[in-house]
Parts: C-alpha cells; structure tokens; sequence
C-alpha cells in the first residue's frame, strides 16, 4: 500500500491553550454513536465551543479569523483519557492536520501517528511564541518539517521533537502500517501456533 | 536473566520488528464492542480483507444498551443501528458476540474475565482505554485506537512499541474503610494523570497479595488514568482459584498443564525494573476527586484545594478551571458537598463484591430525598448473582433503581445522563468535563462504599462515619 510521505506540513494555525485536554472534550461521547467517522468534524470540541441552544460560545476555533486552520497548538498531555480514535478522527475531519503540543497522551499520539497527522512536541515557551504570531496575524504561516524537527514562522524557527518510530513512519510514508503487518501474517500465524491459549 | 512477566509475555507474542522500531505484536485475545469496532468492520470491507483468527475475537454490547429497557428497538435509533450493526458484523465475520440474549452481556472488561477468556499470560487488546483491567490475571491488557482493531481483525497483530515497567509496591495494611478504588485513586493523585506515560505498571505488594480478583482488576482498571498505558499484578492462588471452572477456562488436564505454564509467568525475583515505588498502605485515606481528572483528589477529610496556594502558575490555572466548573469554594471541606446522583456500576466497581459489600451497610438505610440513586451491574452475570443473593431486593428496598447490565451512567452514550449541573457521586473512573452527559454536570468519584454513604447522607460523606466502620 503507498502513502504519502509526510515531511512537511504548513499552514495556518490555531491556539486551543490548557493541558490534560482530553479526549471527552475534544469529542464528547454523545457524539461517538455512529458507525462511520464521517461528519464527525462538526462535533469537535463541542461542549466547549456551543451553548445548549446551538450558539457559539467564545471558542478559538469559532473565530472566523482562524477558519481554514490546519494546525491545532496547545498544552501538556494532549488527548489523555478514552482510545476512541474518534478524537485524532474528529480533528482530522475538521481539517487539522498536524498538532503541536507540550506533549501528548501515549493512545492519541499513537491513534493519530496512523492517520498520518503528526503530533509534535514543542516546549511551552516555543509554543506560546508561535501562537503569539498567530494571535497577531492568523494568517501566519506555521511550517512543521518533520525531518529537520523544526517549526517556522513569521521569520522564526523552533525546535519541535517526534518519537523516532513516528517520524520515521510519516517520512518513509509508512504510517499506516497494514501493509507491513499483512506481510508479517505468515511469521504472526507461527508465532500463535505455539502458544497453547491461541489454538481453535 | 530474571524477567518481569511483562518481558516475558511481550517476548513470547512479538512477532518481528518493523522497520520504523516498533514490534509487530501478536495479539492473543481480542475483546471488541459496539463503539470502536464499526468503523474497522468498515475498513476490511473497504481493503476486502477477512478476519485472519475470529475465534480469537469476542464482542459484547455495553456502552449505549439502555439499562431500563431490554427490549428492542431501542428509543435511540443511533444506539438501535449500533447494536444491529454489531450483530450484523459479528454473524458476518464468524465473531463470538455475547449479545443480550445470550445472558453472557456486560461491560466488556467484567464480562471478559468472567467468561474466563482473560488468562494470565496473554496479550489482551480492545478498543477502549481500561482494556488495563484484564492485566489483573497478569495478562499485558491495553486500550486501542479504531484502527489497531482492524490490523487485528486482518492479521491478529499489532504495531507497538515496548513499555517500560514501573513497579508500584502496596505493604502494609489498609485501614478501615479504605477499598481498592482508594488505592488507585491515591496512586494517580501521587504520581501524577501522565505519570505513567510510556510505562506498564506492576503492581504488587502485601495488600495486593490478598486483594481478591475483583479488587486487583479495580486498581487495574484505571492505570490509563494515570497515564500508563496498562497495569498488571502477577497471577497467584488467587488468579488460579477465580479462573477454575469458568466456561472459557482449560479444562481437566489441559488445566494442570495451565496453571504450571500460568505460574512461571510471574516477574522472576530479582529482575530489574526501569522503576519502583513503594506505598504504605497505612497512608491511604478513602478518597475523593474536586476536580476534572481523576488526579484531583483528595482524602474525605480534606479541603478543596485553594489556587493562591497553588505551587506554580500551572497548578493554579488547573485549580482555577476545576474549580470554576465544579464551582466548589477554594479551602471547603469537601464533605457535606450535597449531591444529587449516586451511581454505582463501570467496569471499575460494577461487579458482585461490589454491591456485595455495599448491601451490607445500606440494609435497613434509605436513600436521603431528593437524591437519584442508581445501582447498574457490570454484567448480566453480576446482575444474575446479585438477584439469587437478594442484594438487588436490598438496594431495592433501600430506594435504589436496580437495573440491567451496561455502562450506565458512566458516560453519556445511552439513556442515564445527568442534568444540568447535577453532581453525581460516582464509583466509575472519569470526572471529565461533561463525562456523564451533560456539558456541565459534575463528577465526584470515589469507591462504592463512599457513594453508598453520599446516597443516604445526599452529601460527600465519610463511610467510616456514616456507617459506624471502626478507625483505628
Ligand atoms: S463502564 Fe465506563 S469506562 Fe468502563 S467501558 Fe463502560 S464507558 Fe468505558
């Protein structure tokens, strides 16, 4: 299976600050009762963003001025809490493309590794420079470059890190991994076969 | 070399390396429900892929099955098409589904060891966070994203990373009062909700020694809520003597030859762990969450915590943000917080010892007015055992609503929500934001005992005060 390979992603960005941002918030579970991921951009980060009525509340992501945003910036622990991979999924299909954060949960980080969007780690002062840029033009383009490890922007570069087996994974363009596992079936089916709990 | 069970187990399932470092994992036992598994039954439809192992493969139904109504179709027809679709995929792929009528059902982590699927020494993968329940059978349980389930379906394999390993020693003895669910809740609260990024957490100790099954699988529970990806306590007399005789347990001699293999699956003495810490027991206090992720907590006898205390900018912005939505007053006791649910169920206190030990404090009490009490089994199982010990006739009589076996009101995918800004004493695992179905509802958790004493009290109490347990 070929996939792209992602070295690169730029854009325009958003600020969404705090930590331990969980997965509840970002997409709450009344919103998983469905059977395709479709149409779950809409819901995301619901609660925090509409009123019972169905109004806006202040939320970055309802400024018109961060519409088109591709790059989602925020705090520490970023998607801790469920597995449901509906979270990296809403993001997606909201257009996120790529997410710098202080850090982030070990299963979001995974889940969103295999959608192909990069979960970069920048320190807490990079971060808030980078969203000052963008607080003071949102027009501002925010480069990732995945092998350099290096955010720029507005004429300054960061340093923003990936778990090696990540980056190596969107760079080579293997992030989803089926293709690599199916190839390993044959070597899975012998593994298996000598473990007794596994037999039909 | 000495190992941990966590080598060993991880050595024994992993099938090669992969070329960005990762390990391609056998997956021994894959537990599946309605939420998470649809989308992955979409994506093997879409690559024209089968399942390669579907006996090692077993669903339940759970997280939207309305615990009031056991008849279908459900009220809500996106719950209908879910558990439709369930069944759908289930038949389709040759998948074990222990639907409702089956008697079988439950919240996946209870009905898993119950059946006797979950074993000591296997690797165990679903597509829900506290998946780290099975590890109490010394099993390497972890949650999983939707699409790690279809590599499972198409290869019983996943990619993954090793975990390092923490071991967490509990000695001592717990005081009066204080259950497993404090233990854990203490543990985050110490170490932190990321804590335990990267790592697997071994517990063990004298008080995990002589924790029964149901206890260990509480603490086990919720390791994801301290950041570690799964929690596990070596298999011992205590594991073998709760799997004998279960349906999917070996059987005769194939039993014998299990319990030796079971057995050598413990971490060796001696072996080396990238971490250890030490608890004494004695300094566990029943506890109670303030804020908006289970390591806000605090003992029953504490004061909410005041933000221009706080240590840092960081503490005080996380205090404010609870606090402004638990709206609780900086520096109050926490006790004598009125209440207006109780729940009592999950996959972290929603099995037979549970409302076991519960039913023997609130025989004879009620249920203070005004507030809305709810009893949920983890299973229909628990439920069954319950009703042939009459302690759903206790809960009944005590103005419980007893009702069937689901998540509840855990979290917001089926009819229990709360309302408004209700706050819920809750046995379940997640205070977030919203968790319990309404935007701005609120979520104290804490063992079941201190949500049966919140329930007659219609306040956070003291169960050692309110039910006469002796201090020492
Ligand atoms: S009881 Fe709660 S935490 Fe457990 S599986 Fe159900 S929803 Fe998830």
């Amino acid at each position: 299976m070929a996939l792209e390979k992602i070295t690169r992603v730029a854009g325009r960005a958003v600020h969404v600050p705090g930590n331990d941002i969980d997965t509840d918030r970002i997409i709450p579970a009344r919103y998983l009762k469905c059977i395709t991921f479709d149409g779950l951009g809409e819901f995301l980060f619901h609660d925090v963003r509409k009123n019972a009525d169905g109004s806006d509340k202040p939320h970055p992501l309802n400024e018109a001025r961060h519409k088109g945003a591709t790059i989602l910036l925020s705090g520490a622990n970023f998607g801790c809490g469920s597995s449901r991979e509906h979270a990296p999924q809403a993001l997606q299909k909201h257009g996120i493309r790529a997410v710098i954060a202080e850090g982030f949960a070990e299963i979001f980080f995974g889940n969103s590794i295999t959608l192909g969007m990069p979960c970069v780690s920048a320190s807490r002062d990079d971060i808030l420079r980078i969203a000052a840029a963008v607080k003071a033009d949102p027009d501002t383009e925010v480069a990732i470059d995945l092998a350099t490890q290096q955010v720029s922007f507005a004429g300054q570069t960061v340093s923003a890190s990936l778990r090696d087996s990540a980056r190596d994974a969107l760079l080579n363009g293997r992030w989803d991994p089926i293709g690599e596992l199916l190839e390993g079936a044959a070597d899975a089916r012998k593994a298996a076969s000598r473990l007794r709990y596994m037999a039909v | 070399m000495p190992k941990t069970l966590f080598e060993k187990v991880w050595d024994a399932h992993a099938v090669r390396r992969l070329a960005d470092g990762q390990t391609q994992l056998l997956v021994g036992t894959h537990l599946i429900h309605e939420v998470t598994s649809p989308q992955a039954f979409g994506m093997m439809r879409d690559l024209g892929l089968g399942v390669a192992m579907p006996h090692r493969t077993f669903a339940t139904v759970d997280h939207i099955v309305p615990t009031d109504q056991a008849s279908e179709p459900y009220a809500d027809p996106l719950a209908d098409a879910m558990i439709k679709e369930l069944r759908r995929n289930c038949s389709e792929f040759g998948i074990t589904f222990f639907d409702r009528s089956t008697g079988k059902q439950g919240i996946v982590h209870i009905v898993g060891p119950e059946q006797g699927i979950t074993q000591p020494g296997t690797t165990i993968a679903c597509g829900d966070s506290h998946t780290s329940t099975h590890g109490a059978f010394g099993a390497i349980a972890f949650g999983i994203g939707t699409t790690q389930i279809r590599d499972i379906f198409a290869t019983q394999t996943m990619a993954l990373g090793k975990l390092r390993v923490r071991r967490i020693e509990v000695n001592g003895r717990l005081r009066p009062g204080v259950y497993a669910k404090d233990v854990i809740l203490h543990i985050i609260c110490s170490l932190g909700v990321n804590g335990g990024t990267g790592y697997a957490y071994e517990y063990a100790g004298e008080v995990f020694d002589r924790f029964s099954m149901e206890e260990r699988m509480t603490v086990c529970n919720m390791s994801i809520e301290g950041g570690a990806r799964a929690g596990y306590v070596n298999p011992d007399e205590t594991t073998f003597s709760y799997l004998k005789g279960r349906p999917y347990s070996p059987k005769g001699a194939e039993w014998d030859a299990a319990v030796a293999r079971w057995r050598a699956e413990a971490s060796d003495p001696g072996c080396a762990y990238d971490d250890v810490v030490r608890i004494d027991a004695a300094d566990i206090a029943p506890t109670v969450t303030w804020g908006i992720n289970p390591g806000q907590g605090i003992p029953i006898t504490g004061m909410v915590p005041d933000p221009a205390k706080a240590k840092g900018s960081d503490e005080r912005a996380s205090i404010e943000e609870a606090l402004a939505y638990m709206k609780l007053k900086p520096g109050a006791p926490i006790k004598g917080t009125k209440i207006d649910v109780a729940f009592l169920g999950s996959c972290t206190n929603g099995r037979l010892s549970d409302f076991q030990e519960v039913a023997r404090f609130i025989k004879g009490r009620r249920v203070a007015p005004g507030v809305k009490a709810i009893a949920v089994p983890g299973s229909q199982g628990v439920g069954l055992l319950c009703a042939e010990l009459g302690i759903d006739k206790i809960f009944r009589d005590a103005g419980f609503e007893w009702r069937s076996a689901g998540c509840s009101m855990c979290l917001a995918m089926n009819p229990d929500k709360l309302v408004g800004d209700q706050i819920c004493a809750s046995s379940s695992n997640r205070n977030f934001k919203g968790r319990q179905g309404s935007p701005t509802g609120r979520t104290i958790l804490m063992s079941p005992i201190m949500v049966a004493a919140a329930a007659v009290t219609g306040s956070v109490a003291d169960a050692r005060e309110v039910f006469g347990m002796r201090a020492n």
